[in-house]
C-alpha cells in the first residue's frame, strides 16, 4: 500500500522553544513521511507538538523563542528548513497549504471572501488577471459545496457559520493546487455534524483532486474515520507509526493502548473506562529514559534511564517501546515482508 | 414509583433582542423553548445537543443562575422557581454545579483551601477547623493530597484542576450535581480519570448527576437516560441503551450517525443532514428540525411536534411516531 512515493519527509526534526528556564524541545528528533495523495493522521494529546511539527513544515514556528534545531524537512528533495522566507513564502500556498483550527480568527474580518480568495491567488499566479482568478475563486467554492458562489464572494467572515468559514478556509487553502494540504484540528471548533460534513469534503476532495493530507487531531475517531496511516506522538516524539487497520486492531505501544481504551464508545457502554494514571507532562519537562515510563504498567529499570529507538517491528508499523526491540525486523527481512 | 428528585415542567428562557436608540425589544432568542423532563434519585441523566441548542442555558435555570422566562422547576418536593433568592441560596446548598473550564472557574488568587472552603461559609456551616478538615478530607476523597490545600490554581494541572472543581460542588454535601461539559476541555487519557471518578463519587456519596455535553460517547457512559436538545427543546428522551441502540428523532439518528467511531473497520450507513443550525432568534416554523429533516412531511412546517411517548419509556417529538403518525398512516 506504500508504493507511492513520499512526497513529503520530515527527518530527525527536532524544534525548540528558548525560555528563561533554557531550551525546551517541543518536538525532539522526529522522523516521518507522507506519501503522494494519503491522508495521514498525527494524534496525540495536548503539548506533545503535534501543532509544532506542522508550523515546522510550514516554516511558521514563531521566532524568537522558537526555532529549528536540526534535521531536515524534505519536499519533493529540497530541504525546506534550509529556504530563505522568500522562497518559503513561494512554497507555502502553492505546493503545502494549510488550514487551522478557528475558521474564524484565521480569515481577515476587514475583506470579503473573495478579495482573500483572489489575493492568495495573485500573490501566486502574477501572470493571472483579476478576471481570471475571481473565477478560480467562484470554482473553488462550488468545489467545496458551498451554495451561490457568485454572492459568497461579496460577503464578509462574519456573516458565515461556523462549518462555511471552514469550507472557504479549505477553497482557500486549495487554490493554488498544492500537492499537500495541512489540516491542523480542522474540526474541532465544529459540531459533529458540520464536521461530518467537513471530513467528508476533506476526504472527496483528497480523492478527486490527489492532494496529500496530513491531518492532525487529538480524535482517535476522526482519525480512524478519514486517515490511511496514523503517527501517534507522545511529549514530543513519535511513539508509533503504522495503518490505521494495524494501530487500531494490534496497537504495540502501551500509550496507544491506553489512550484506545481511554475513549468511550458510542456503540456500546463500557462498564468502566481504562484510565491511564498520572498527567501529561510538561514539554521538556521528561529528558531521560522513556517518556511514558513515569505512565506506564509496563515500565522496567532499562525504561527509566534510556530512550528506546522507534523499531520497525514489520514492513508499515514501527514503536517506540523496549518490549518490541526483539520483534524488530532487519532490513534484509523488510524487503522480504515487502515481496 | 418513587417521586422523583427533580422535575421541570414547561421550562423557557427568551432572551429579549433590543434594537435602536429606545433599544425597544424587537424579538426574542428563544433559547430554551418548553422544556419538561424529570430526574430520579441516584441516576444520571445526560442532555446532549451541539452549540445553541440550550442545554447550558437549562442546566443554569435549574440553579436558577439564570431566571427561567417561564415554568416549574421543583426539587425534592420544593418549588425552586417561586421562592425568594435568599431561600434559593440556601437551596442551592443540595444543588451544586460543576463548570467546564477548570481555568476559568477557579480563582487565580486563592488558594485552594480557600476555595474549597468557601461554600462552607456561604451556607454557615461548621467552625473553622471543623471546615479545614472537611477540605482535606474531600481532596483525599478526589484523589488529591492534603497538602495541596495551600497551592494555588496555576500550580494544577487541567485534569486536577476539575478535580477541585468537583471537591469544591461536594463540599456542602449536595443530592444533585449539575455538571457542564465537565471533561471537555481535558484530554482524553485525563477524561476518562475524571468519568472515573464521579462514576465512583456517585456510588460512594449516592449523588444524582445532570450531565450536560455534546460528546456522545462521554454520555453513554455516564449516562442512565439521555435527552437529546435541538434549538431549544428537548427532542428526544429515554433510557441511554433505548436512544442509542434504537433512536426514534431523525436528529438523534443523524447525529449518533455523525459521531466518528475509533474503528477503522467500523461501517454504517451515515446520514449526512445538510445545512448549519438555524439561528433561534429566528427559528423555522413548525418542527425546528424540519429545514435539516429527511423526512420532512407537510405537517412538519406548521405543526410543533409534542414529546410523547412513542414506545414504552421512550419520549421523541416528531410527527413520525404518536398519535398523529397513526392518523396519517391510516
Amino acid at each position: 500500500m506504500s508504493e507511492r512515493k513520499a512526497i513529503l519527509q520530515v527527518k530527525g526534526l527536532r524544534t525548540s522553544f528558548f525560555t528563561d528556564d533554557g531550551e525546551i524541545p517541543a518536538v525532539d528528533n522526529i522522523d516521518f513521511s507522507v506519501h503522494e495523495g494519503e491522508v495521514l493522521g498525527i494524534v496525540g494529546e495536548s503539548g506533545c507538538g503535534k501543532s509544532v511539527t506542522s508550523l515546522s513544515i510550514m516554516g511558521l514556528v514563531p521566532s524568537p523563542p522558537g526555532k529549528i534545531t536540526g534535521g531536515e524537512i524534505l519536499f519533493e528533495n529540497q530541504d525546506l528548513t534550509k529556504l530563505s522566507d522568500k522562497e518559503m513564502r513561494m512554497v507555502r500556498g502553492n505546493d503545502v497549504a494549510m488550514i487551522f483550527q478557528e475558521p474564524m480568527t484565521s480569515l481577515n474580518p476587514l475583506f470579503s471572501i473573495g478579495n482573500q480568495l483572489m489575493e492568495a491567488i495573485l500573490i501566486h499566479r502574477k501572470d493571472w488577471s483579476k478576471k481570471q482568478a475571481k473565477n478560480r475563486a467562484i470554482e473553488m467554492l462550488n468545489l467545496v459545496g458551498l451554495p451561490r458562489a457568485d454572492e459568497l464572494m461579496k460577503d464578509y467572515p462574519h456573516q458565515l457559520s461556523g462549518g462555511m468559514r471552514q469550507r472557504v478556509m479549505i477553497a482557500m487553502a486549495l487554490v493554488c493546487d498544492p500537492r499537500v494540504l495541512i489540516a491542523d484540528e480542522p474540526t474541532t471548533a465544529l459540531d459533529v455534524t458540520i464536521q461530518a460534513q467537513i471530513l467528508q469534503l476533506m476526504k472527496d476532495l483528497n480523492e478527486r483532486l490527489n492532494t496529500a493530507v496530513l491531518l492532525i487531531t487529538h480524535d482517535l475517531g476522526v482519525v480512524a474515520e478519514t486517515c490511511e496511516r496514523v503517527v501517534v506522538m507522545y511529549a514530543g516524539q513519535v511513539v508509533e507509526e503504522g495503518p490505521v487497520q494495524t494501530i487500531f486492531k494490534d496497537p504495540q505501544h502501551p500509550y496507544t493502548k491506553g489512550l484506545l481504551q481511554s475513549v468511550p464508545d458510542m456503540r456500546f457502554k463500557k462498564q468502566r473506562l481504562y484510565s491511564i494514571p498520572g498527567n501529561v507532562p510538561k514539554p521538556g519537562s521528561i529528558r531521560t529514559g522513556c517518556r511514558f515510563a513515569a505512565r506506564c504498567e509496563f515500565a522496567f529499570d532499562k525504561c527509566l534511564t534510556e530512550n528506546p529507538d522507534l523499531y520497525q517491528t514489520s514492513s508499515v508499523h514501527k514503536t517506540r517501546c523496549f518490549l518490541y526491540k526483539n520483534q524488530e525486523v532487519s532490513a534484509n527481512d523488510r524487503t522480504l515482508v515487502e515481496s | 414509583m418513587t417521586e422523583p428528585l427533580l422535575k421541570v415542567e414547561g421550562l423557557k428562557k427568551y432572551f429579549p433582542i433590543r434594537k435602536g436608540v429606545l433599544s425597544r425589544v424587537s424579538g426574542y432568542v428563544k433559547a430554551v423553548d418548553d422544556v419538561s423532563f424529570f430526574v430520579n434519585k441516584g441516576e444520571t441523566l445526560g442532555i446532549v445537543g451541539e452549540s445553541g441548542c440550550g442545554k447550558s442555558t437549562t442546566g443554569r435555570m435549574l440553579m436558577r443562575l439564570l431566571e427561567p422566562t417561564e415554568g416549574k422547576v421543583v426539587f425534592d418536593g420544593k418549588e425552586l422557581t417561586n421562592i425568594s433568592n435568599d431561600d434559593m441560596r440556601k437551596a442551592r446548598r443540595e444543588i451544586q454545579m460543576v463548570f467546564q473550564d477548570p481555568y476559568a472557574s477557579l480563582n487565580p488568587r486563592h488558594t485552594i483551601e480557600k476555595i474549597l472552603e468557601e461554600p462552607l461559609i456561604v451556607h454557615g456551616l461548621g467552625d473553622a477547623k471543623s471546615r479545614k478538615k472537611k477540605v482535606r478530607e474531600l481532596l483525599e476523597i478526589v484523589g488529591l493530597s492534603s497538602y495541596h490545600a495551600k497551592r494555588y490554581p496555576h500550580q494544577f494541572s487541567g485534569g486536577q484542576r476539575q478535580r477541585i472543581g468537583i471537591a469544591r460542588a461536594l463540599m456542602t454535601n449536595p443530592k444533585l450535581i449539575i455538571a457542564d461539559e465537565p471533561v471537555s476541555a481535558l484530554d482524553v487519557s485525563i477524561q476518562s480519570q475524571v468519568l472515573n471518578l464521579m462514576q465512583d463519587l456517585q456510588k460512594d456519596l449516592q449523588l444524582t448527576y445532570i450531565f450536560i455535553a455534546h460528546d456522545l460517547g462521554v454520555v453513554r457512559h455516564i449516562s442512565d437516560r439521555v435527552g437529546v436538545m435541538y434549538l431549544g427543546k428537548m427532542v428526544e428522551i429515554t433510557e441511554s441503551e433505548l436512544l442509542y441502540d434504537k433512536p426514534l428523532h431523525p436528529y438523534t439518528q443523524a447525529l449518533l450517525s455523525a459521531v466518528p467511531v475509533p474503528d477503522p473497520n467500523f461501517v454504517r450507513d451515515q446520514i449526512l443532514i445538510k445545512g448549519d443550525i438555524p439561528s433561534p432568534s429566528n427559528p423555522p416554523s413548525g418542527c425546528t428540525f424540519h429545514t435539516r429533516c429527511p423526512f420532512k412531511m407537510d405537517v412538519c412546517t406548521t405543526v410543533v411536534p409534542k414529546l410523547e411517548e412513542a414506545e414504552p419509556g421512550h419520549f421523541v417529538a416528531c410527527h413520525l411516531y404518536g398519535e398523529r403518525a397513526a392518523l396519517i398512516n391510516r
